[in-house]
């Protein structure tokens, strides 16, 4: 840990950690009851008075909804391949074309940079829902509609990125460009190994958001045919089956949020590892 | 390194150029030397705007032009003029029912979440880095737990089985279970605490970055200058140092709270009951996706934009007058 704080009491820091503790547990309860549930055998998941821990833990619930996977019509793989594809071009073209866009927005004296911004920030205080139909439209236009890409380009176009990136990125020091310059490096050999390794908590934090958000992706308007449906698409499909399913469903439930929790967990780390060691001290 | 002097002298040139303070270039011709100049710059810049420009201002300027036409994909768009807007406001009952809802919602659960956001933020920022990332994954996990609304319907269903229902039954508050989800005064407390358990998102990520990288001397310059505790160095080194922060996370948690849908959708169902949980982005995807009347959708997405973006810039403001 970094240097030892001043101005602290140990009462404050009680009082704190039981109030945080108390709200933590609130927030927490939901996520621990669908871990139980996934575990409960039928006749424990209708029972008066409910509870939430689990008395007699049992697989069975993912047992049938693997049962239930392997009689789909396609192969349950394919989801599967389907969401990784999506997912992984999705966050990967938009971290660099959107950190591309940032450098020059945030270090270089350019005409119309400030409109250019301007505009992007304009855009993050309305929601993708503004725009939903002509959306729609242009995807057809463009012909890529019932294709990976009516999913990852919009993606890529976020404006969020383009944000997060420029807003890090001016916290780096000129007199480390203009080094590199010096030494005569390129723009693009600047972007690439002086500002991107500089800015890795950024890019990381980045990737968390649009992992997230292309994991939970549906693709409902633009992938119409089967075999280009994204995972969860075909889980919530298996929930749509009601009571028959709940067990099944709790199961569904508990894998559809452990992926993006644990790559969080995994990604975290690292952000803090990074933020603690890379201070960009002048 | 052996660079011929010209060359090195030619390097330098360049770099000077590029970040130059530009004299006040007041013609044209200046202007597009600068360009000229910087063209790698905007090189870099092209993949991103191309999609940008695609994907976000050209559906805002087809959306509003939509907005005064009738127009269901089938055949070509007539124009209308104000038709669509008059009829929004005056014919629409349920219009002005989902727009009451909104902005109740929205004027609880977006101030609400902003300030959970920071004071989370802030309160786990006071641990240590361990401690802290427990903490940070707690509050953060719902809001990237994904589709887990299943569990409300479960916690508020409307039977004996379900946690809040067999919780007050148990204790001999009700007799009978309580129809939460199918009864018009529940509706919309019940969407406003999912929502907040869902909100400690994007906002509450920033935040928690922005106080880790508050310049660490500031707090001990801060301490030599006579302040004593922790709720000073808060309000004089902590909240002026995050302003951009503040900023931002104002943005995400206005917009997420304007845009509320899919939770209405699935915890109240879609209609709800009595249009309890009706919000004008449900109103939206009502008329864009099930009664394909695009022209009034686009109506309906153009009152939206300009409501997020008039109360957006309204707090911008307002925040932007704070700690001055």
């Amino acid at each position: 840990m970094g240097p030892k704080r001043v101005n602290r009491s140990f009462g404050g820091t009680l009082a704190l950690f039981i109030f945080i503790a108390l709200v933590g547990s609130f927030m927490a309860l939901p996520l621990i009851y669908i871990i139980n549930n996934a575990f409960k055998p039928l006749h424990e998941l209708f029972i008066f008075p409910p509870r939430i821990f689990v008395q007699n833990p049992t697989m069975d619930n993912f047992s049938d909804l693997f049962i239930l996977m392997s009689s789909s019509w396609v192969p349950f793989s394919r989801y599967i391949l389907n969401t990784v594809i999506l997912t992984f071009f999705g966050t990967l073209g938009h971290v660099i074309i959107a950190s591309a866009a940032a450098y020059p927005l945030a270090k270089h004296d350019i005409p119309g940079k400030n409109l250019l911004f301007s505009i992007v920030v304009l855009s993050l205080m309305f929601s993708y829902n503004v725009t939903a139909i002509p959306n729609y439209m242009i995807i057809s236009w463009m012909g890529i509609n019932n294709t990976y890409l009516a999913v990852i380009f919009p993606a890529w176009a976020s404006s969020l990125g383009l944000y997060l990136m420029k807003q890090f990125m001016e916290q780096i020091p000129d007199s480390l460009i203009e080094s590199a310059r010096l030494d005569g490096a390129s723009e693009y050999k600047i972007f690439w190994s002086i500002i991107m390794p500089n800015v890795k908590p950024a890019w990381l934090t980045l990737t968390i958001l649009m992992f997230q958000q292309l994991w939970g992706t549906t693709g409902s308007n633009f992938l119409r045919s089967e075999q280009l449906k994204p995972l969860n698409y075909a889980l919530n499909q298996i929930v749509q089956g009601g009571v028959a399913r709940a067990g099944a469903g709790s199961a569904v439930g508990l894998i559809l949020m452990s992926v993006p929790i644990i790559f969080f967990v995994v990604a975290q780390s690292n952000i803090i590892e990074t933020m603690s060691t890379s201070g960009m001290k002048e | 390194m052996q660079k011929s002097v010209v060359m090195e002298k030619a390097k330098k040139n360049k770099a000077l150029n590029l970040n130059n303070k530009h004299e006040p270039s007041t013609n044209f011709k200046n202007q597009f030397n600068l360009m000229r100049k910087n063209r790698d710059s905007y090189i870099l810049m092209i993949p991103y705007f191309i999609l940008f420009f695609a994907f976000t201002i050209l559906p805002v300027i087809a959306s509003i032009a939509l907005s005064f036409t009738n127009f269901n994909i089938l055949e070509l768009p007539d124009f209308i003029g104000w038709d669509n807007y008059t009829r929004l406001f005056l014919e629409d009952d349920i219009f002005i029912t989902s727009i009451k809802n909104t902005l109740l919602f929205a004027v609880i659960t977006g101030p609400l979440s902003y300030i959970m956001c920071f004071v989370f933020a802030w309160i786990i920022n006071e641990f240590p880095s361990k401690i802290r990332a427990v903490l940070t994954l707690i509050f953060y996990a719902p809001s990237i737990s994904g589709n887990v609304y299943f569990i409300w319907r479960i916690i508020f269903s409307g039977d004996r089985y379900g946690l809040a229902n067999g919780f007050l039954i148990n204790l001999g508050l009700v007799i009978d279970p309580i129809q939460w989800l199918k009864d018009a005064k529940y509706i919309l407390p019940i969407l406003i605490i999912v929502q907040l358990w869902l909100s400690l998102g994007t906002g509450f990520l920033a935040f928690i970055a922005g106080l880790q990288t508050v310049d660490r001397s500031l707090y001990e310059a801060g301490a030599v200058d006579g302040i004593t505790n922790r709720w000073q160095e808060l309000w004089y080194i902590t909240l002026p140092s995050m302003k951009p922060q503040l900023m931002f996370g104002a943005v995400v948690q206005l917009t997420q709270a304007f845009a509320v849908a899919d939770i209405s959708i699935n915890l109240a169902g879609f209609p709800s009951v009595n249009y309890a949980g009706e919000t004008v982005v449900t109103h939206l995807i009502d008329f864009g996706t099930i009664r394909f009347e695009m022209g009034y959708a686009s109506a309906i997405a153009t009152i939206l934009f300009l409501l997020m973006i008039g109360v957006n810039k309204g707090v911008q403001r307002l925040l932007r007058k704070v700690g001055e």
